[in-house]
């Protein structure tokens, strides 16, 4: 039970409290320049959330099996160049290298594969799914999850496949969630009267830093949960 | 090279204003919103930055006649990476406290847009000599945008600039500068004044700019 509420507070987390967009500021470019037309949003949001998690899912895999101190792998391997051996190897200095080739590679592969089987989707996507290679976001998920898998003192406390996924799901749904909100904003936008200077990027900005403010009401709503739940 | 396009002198002087990655190219949006709370972080983050796109444009620029089209966008990210984790173990030893504020956004350098720009835009075609140029004047340029918003940020915030007093003692703090969405509004008033500053020189009959 407990287990389930600590799946339930990230999940909370990711998507309002600590909102990839609002709080963390990551995924601000196409936040900005793809968030124009609700429906361009909106599948913004989906390709972002579909490749978050698949990347996510590799990174966890990495960092546990191969990167962490003492992941098994590694030592396996170290196991059969020097039996005996005691050291512990850590290898979470190539963390960031792993990170970026496993999001280039699964952008490629989610690419070819809707190319594949999913036509429609894939025409759908369009030219968003290889700019996500260079979204923030889902680096920013991969770096979290490294956080709470190798950068924990206690091993118990770290961070099984299901949190990372929770985490990562959540947080591209709340990335859409965000999106989604703003496109609708500036299509209502569209026909305001802006000062000429604060055109285009300018109120969307300040637009963004309301909405900002709006998200700030959800501080401490995972403590209130919390106390509920438990 | 059959066009060559601006000399050196002229991309180090773009990448400061006429082009400011900040202001002009809108890149780099993630550090340039989360690090600017105050100033010291801002600089922290803008050194890092240079660091990694100076490291990064040299290496670009000397393998450039060996790279495949196809993986060149690899190719950037992985020398990006690979600097990246030296500047990030470098804070980490020798400033921690600084690395603990700057948190995940030192590794995030590595998606920062302006970087793979000019490797894919500068770095990739030009010679050494211009590509080193170009990234110190983007530097400079990115650093000035980092620092005109933590500098708004952080003295209308706490009153206080680099931990020094600017304001009078009885100056309300203004919590929410500090906070996410001051970065938003601050930076959106920043874009908006100077598209308002360029329009105004434009009209006045002055040179594009």
């Amino acid at each position: 039970m407990n287990h389930l509420v600590d799946l339930l507070l990230i999940a909370v987390g990711a998507a309002f409290i600590n909102n990839f967009v609002l709080h963390y500021f990551v995924g601000i470019c196409p936040f900005i320049g793809v968030s124009r037309r609700v429906d361009q949003a909106f599948g913004m949001g989906l390709a972002v959330t579909f490749v978050v998690t698949i990347a996510s899912f590799l990174a966890w895999f990495f960092t546990w099996f191969v990167t962490r101190p003492g992941a098994p792998v590694t030592a396996w391997v170290w196991g059969l160049f020097a039996p005996g051996s005691r050291t512990v190897l850590d290898l979470s200095i190539l963390n960031y290298l792993i990170y970026i080739f496993v999001i280039a590679s699964s952008v490629q592969f989610v690419e070819m594969y809707l190319k594949r089987f999913f036509p429609a989707l894939f025409k759908a996507f369009g030219v968003y799914l290889p700019l996500i290679t260079t979204n923030c976001a889902i680096l920013f998920a991969c770096l979290e999850i490294m956080k709470h898998v190798s950068g924990v003192r206690d091993p118990a406390a770290a961070w099984g496949l299901d949190q990372a996924l929770a985490l990562a799901v959540f947080g591209g749904l709340g990335f859409a969630l965000a999106i989604t909100m703003m496109a609708g904003i500036r299509e209502e936008l569209d026909l305001c009267d802006i000062p000429e200077p604060l055109k285009g990027a300018g109120i969307t900005l300040l637009t963004a830093g309301i909405m900002a403010m709006a998200f700030m009401g959800f501080t401490g709503v995972d403590r209130g949960l919390a106390a509920f739940l438990r | 090279m059959v066009d060559s396009g601006p000399t050196a002198l002229e991309r180090f002087i773009n990448g400061i204003l006429p082009e400011n990655p900040t202001y002009r190219q809108l890149l780099g949006m993630c550090p340039t919103l989360a690090v600017t709370n105050g100033l010291k972080p801002a600089l922290t983050m803008a050194g890092a930055t240079a660091f990694v796109l100076i490291c990064a444009n040299f290496i670009t620029s000397l393998i450039r006649n060996a790279l495949k089209p196809h993986l060149r966008i690899l190719v950037f990210t992985l020398t990006i990476a690979t600097f990246v984790t030296i500047a990030d173990r470098f804070l980490q030893a020798f400033m921690p406290a600084m690395s603990k504020v700057l948190g995940p956004y030192v590794p995030l350098i590595i998606v920062n847009c302006i970087i793979i720009a000019r490797c894919e835009v500068c770095a990739s075609k030009q010679p050494v000599g211009t590509a080193l140029a170009d990234a110190l004047g983007c530097s400079l340029g990115f650093a000035l945008g980092l620092a005109s918003i933590a500098s708004v940020r952080e003295i209308l915030g706490t009153g206080c600039l680099l931990g020094a007093r600017v304001l009078p003692e009885a100056w309300p703090n203004w919590g929410i500068m500090v906070l996410p969405p001051g970065a938003f509004l601050t930076l959106g008033l920043l874009l908006g004044l100077v598209e308002w500053a360029g329009a105004a020189r434009k009209k006045a009959g002055g040179n594009q700019g």
